[in-house]
């Protein structure tokens, strides 16, 4: 540890609002040095990456606490401008490049080589030529130092995935004045082939003195590749040690954390016939954007509240919405045995399923309309509850509808000052009720609940969840429910399959043990 | 209380909106310079009256593509044509007198019915673009009708032209149903004079589209117009929706175009319906909707203001400006300018 540090965070603090989301980080790293830094979803990696390349996000919500040092100068990073001319570079989980321009180009984008003409002596520098011979020499140089086999004239659109990575990685490579580099979850798009080499150019890289912060899920790269591991959990940073004093096992173990009470388990002995399946998920394949599943197998048993969780991304958001035909899918799903035609809008309504979906104000809800306007519609849709005739018109009943919201309003603890008052007019926590009133008044037999608890306040949070596990035991409404929120599932659900790059990894029992929802996360299922 | 009070006058007033009351002062202004012009106020407010009857139709044919989400229509030269064609049809075989009326509009409904889908499957292919889209398919359709209007095979020798081929561009219905809705029941008040029959009619229409917006299927569309993946997910066919709102108001375009020639005494073809969609959309922003969103008491109130506006100011500003023929002017900056003014609205509130 004599060498000097590179850079230095000392006590970061950040609250958006009323939530405090990062709390004490405090970590170091040393030029040549990989730290790898983990942590579930909501850990707060982002938000500490967006403080460190002055995002205007972080300004925007009240700017942060605490001190970055970097070369030993205390700095205050106020645009991504700011970072980069200190020598701090990223490479993205989407790509930045110019899908038209050749490798070349790409990796010395506005940082070209010139050479002066005649018209740039008069009008300046920005009317100077590229020098294409030696911006093609520099790319190559650095692609061979990193070990990469891609032609630099190639263009960028004609390249695989895998290798519009490695253009990344050479760009910010090129950059003369590079001393730290963060890669937000590079292998995610990677083969495994692919990883491995791509792994290789990362030692490279530290070894020629650039330290890098290296953000994976993936626990056995990070094993292979780090000198050192940082873990976030619920913002506080909760580990910080060399790699070789830790295991896979332990870290794991520390992302998720929290040790559950086992008395916050409601549902982990119920007993549930295997064979009376009441809808059974095959080969499911799902278009949805940032939620793709591959190919999804999943049996629901009548009766049990099953979970399905998984990192954020990596598609376990696409079933439900596969279901309610929200999104293109391929596959079959059958309901008591019948073939489901998912693809056909109102299928999965009219056969007795209702949805609460995740986009709470996007999809859940008509913002400008009522709060009972909203919770009966579905019902009105699909079994023409609340209509009045009239000649030919079938007119919607205001009143009829206004006292079962008002006893749903009850039930649900919905805070408003009228049921007439338009939805947009409430919090968070009380939108998500209107939405469980929406899908509950349907009478569904199936119930899909997505995040239902995301961006609401503890106190809805609990009254939501006991309400799941009551009109699950009182209705025996079937419930599928989808949460980012690991122990979310496992204090209702009875089981819960983790889906981890399309796929269900593996299903567990709510007492599993964490490491063993870890490893499923990370991709190396325990299969049971 | 006495706070309290002022508070709600101020939101009240907001909620109604500075431009709207800019424009009941002008037209408070314009209505006081009749008396101080010292011009035939009795002749005027009965114009006034027969245009907000004979226009509120067209008015109406704004709110079902509003509600379906594709905006205004300004493609509403599509249903105006068909309702030509009927009318011409109503002309050809002599259907004279109120039930001439009648004829013509239920003539017109297959046309509507039939363009309006065809114009729906071009709809749904353009989501986010329908506004731009519409006003060239208003634009194109009527340039094809000026070609259709001179090889369709009509005989009739009152439209006609006495020598070559082809319809007249205007067409006088003296013999046929000449202001027929207008002087129906019509009453005398005050030396004005009110066209009940043509009120009723519209009254009817605007009853049958209030039904509709809270009926089933109104509130479907809407709710497929005001949030699509809402609509989605409750398995409303988002689409359909999109076509049965534009198939409703290119029928009510059809319906509006009859009811307007009846009150003023002629149809117009060829050229004439080109501009016809923008004093409909200029009176239902005036009203107060927006692309987004619509009301019966937007489209009243709009077309009340919007066609009192003009049917004033053009006898005043003839009157203060005897030089040259002012209407015209007064007519296409007002309409052209709410119109750019909602549209500049629209897209800051999307910002939001």
């Amino acid at each position: 540890m004599a060498q000097q540090k590179l850079l230095h965070f000392r006590n970061i603090r950040k609250c958006f609002s009323s939530n405090t989301v990062l709390n004490g980080v405090d970590f170091s790293i040393e030029p040549g040095e990989i730290v790898a830094l983990v942590g579930e979803n909501g850990a707060g990696k982002s938000t500490l990456m967006n403080i460190l390349f002055g995002m205007s996000v972080i300004r925007d919500s009240g700017g942060f606490e605490g001190d970055i040092e970097f070369d030993g100068k205390s700095i205050r990073i106020s645009t991504p401008l700011d970072a980069m001319s200190l020598g701090i570079g990223m490479v993205h989980q989407e790509f930045m490049l110019l899908p038209g321009f050749s490798v070349a180009r790409n990796i010395k984008l506005n940082r070209e080589n010139l050479s002066p003409t005649l018209i740039s002596g008069l009008a300046g520098r920005n009317y100077r030529v590229l020098d294409l011979d030696s911006i093609v020499r520099e790319a190559r140089a650095s692609l061979d130092t990193l070990g990469i086999d891609i032609d630099p004239l190639d263009t960028v659109e004609h390249l695989a995935v895998g290798h519009m990575q490695f253009v990344e990685i050479a760009r910010e490579f090129n950059k003369d004045n590079l001393k730290l580099l963060v890669l937000d979850e590079p292998t995610a798009v990677l083969t495994e082939s692919e990883a491995e080499r791509f792994l290789a150019c990362i030692k490279t890289m530290a070894e020629s003195g650039i330290a890098i912060i290296f953000i994976s899920h993936r626990l056995d790269e990070v094993m292979r590749l780090a000198n050192r591991v940082v873990i976030l959990r619920d913002g506080q940073m909760v580990f910080d040690e060399n790699i070789q004093s830790t295991s896979k096992m332990q870290i794991a173990e520390l992302m998720v954390g929290r040790k559950l009470d086992s008395r916050s388990l409601v549902n982990a002995d119920r007993i549930f016939d295997d064979a009376d399946v009441v809808l059974e998920i095959e080969h499911l394949q799902v278009d949805m954007p940032g939620e793709r599943t591959r190919d999804i197998c999943l049996k629901v048993r009548r009766g049990e509240i099953l979970g399905i969780g998984g990192l954020a991304g990596h598609g376990k958001a696409g079933i439900s919405n596969a279901v309610f035909g929200m999104y293109p899918a391929k596959g079959s799903i059958a309901y008591e045995g019948e073939p489901l035609d998912f693809g056909m809008e109102g299928e999965a309504l009219h056969k007795g399923m209702a949805f609460v979906s995740e986009d709470r104000k996007g999809v859940g809800l008509l913002l400008d309309e009522s709060i009972v306007f909203n919770a009966v519609f579905t019902e009105m849709l699909v079994h023409d509850s609340y209509l009045r005739e009239l000649g030919p018109f079938s007119l919607f009943s205001m009143s009829k509808a206004e006292n079962r919201v008002k006893t749903m309003i009850k039930e649900l603890d919905i805070r408003c000052a009228s049921p007439r008052q338009s939805v947009g007019s409430l919090s968070g926590g009380n939108q998500q009720k209107v939405c469980m009133a929406r899908a509950l008044i349907t009478q569904p037999k199936i119930l899909f609940v997505s995040e239902p608890t995301r961006g609401i306040d503890i106190g809805a949070k609990q009254i939501l969840l006991n309400y799941l596990v009551k009109i699950n035991r009182e209705q025996g409404i079937t419930i599928v429910m989808t949460s980012s929120e690991l122990n979310e599932l496992r204090s209702v659900c009875d089981r819960i399959a983790i889906v981890t790059a399309g796929k269900v990894e593996g299903i567990l029992k709510p007492e599993a043990p964490n490491v063993d929802f870890a490893l499923l996360m990370s991709g190396e299922g325990v299969k049971r | 209380m006495k706070y309290a009070g002022i508070a709600r006058v101020k939101a009240g007033l907001k909620s109604f909106g500075l431009p709207r009351i800019v424009i009941l002062l002008f037209i408070l202004f314009l209505n006081m310079m009749l008396f101080v012009l010292d011009l035939p106020v009795a002749l005027t407010f009965s114009q006034c009256l027969v245009r907000v009857g004979i226009n509120i139709v067209l008015s109406l044919a704004m709110a079902p593509c509003i509600m379906a989400g594709t905006g205004m229509n300004f493609a509403l030269p599509l249903g105006i044509e068909c309702g030509l064609v009927a009318g011409m049809i109503s002309l050809q075989f002599n259907m004279t007198g109120i039930a001439g009326i009648a004829a013509a509009m239920l003539i017109s409904i297959p046309f509507s019915v039939a363009a309006g889908y065809a114009y729906s499957l071009l709809v749904n292919r353009v989501k986010g673009s329908e506004m731009m889209v519409s006003t060239y398919v208003g634009f194109s359709v009527v340039a094809l009708m000026c070609i259709a209007w001179l090889i369709l095979p009509f005989s009739h020798p009152s439209i006609v032209w006495p020598i070559g081929k082809g319809l007249r561009t205007t067409i006088t219905l003296d013999a046929w149903y000449d202001r027929a809705l207008n002087n129906l029941w019509a009453l005398k008040l005050w030396g004005v004079d009110v066209p009940v029959g043509l009120f009723l009619v519209a009254g009817l229409f605007c009853l049958a589209m209030w039904l509709f917006m809270r009926s089933k299927a109104g509130l479907m569309m809407k709710a497929a117009g005001a949030n699509p993946k809402y609509a989605l997910a409750n398995g409303i066919k988002v689409d359909s929706m999109r076509a049965l709102g534009t198939i409703l108001s290119t029928v009510l375009g059809g319906v509006g175009i009859i009811i307007y020639a009846q009150g003023f005494g002629f149809y117009q073809l060829y050229n004439a319906p080109l501009m016809m969609a923008f004093p409909a959309i200029s009176a239902v922003l005036i009203g107060g909707a927006s692309p987004k969103k619509i009301s019966i008491l937007n489209i009243v109130l709009g077309t009340v203001m919007f066609q009192t506006m003009l049917a004033v100011a053009v006898p005043v500003a003839n009157s203060m400006i005897p030089e040259g023929n002012l209407s015209e002017v007064v007519r296409t900056i007002v309409s052209n300018g709410v119109i750019l003014y909602a549209l500049s609205r629209m897209q800051s509130g999307s910002k939001e």
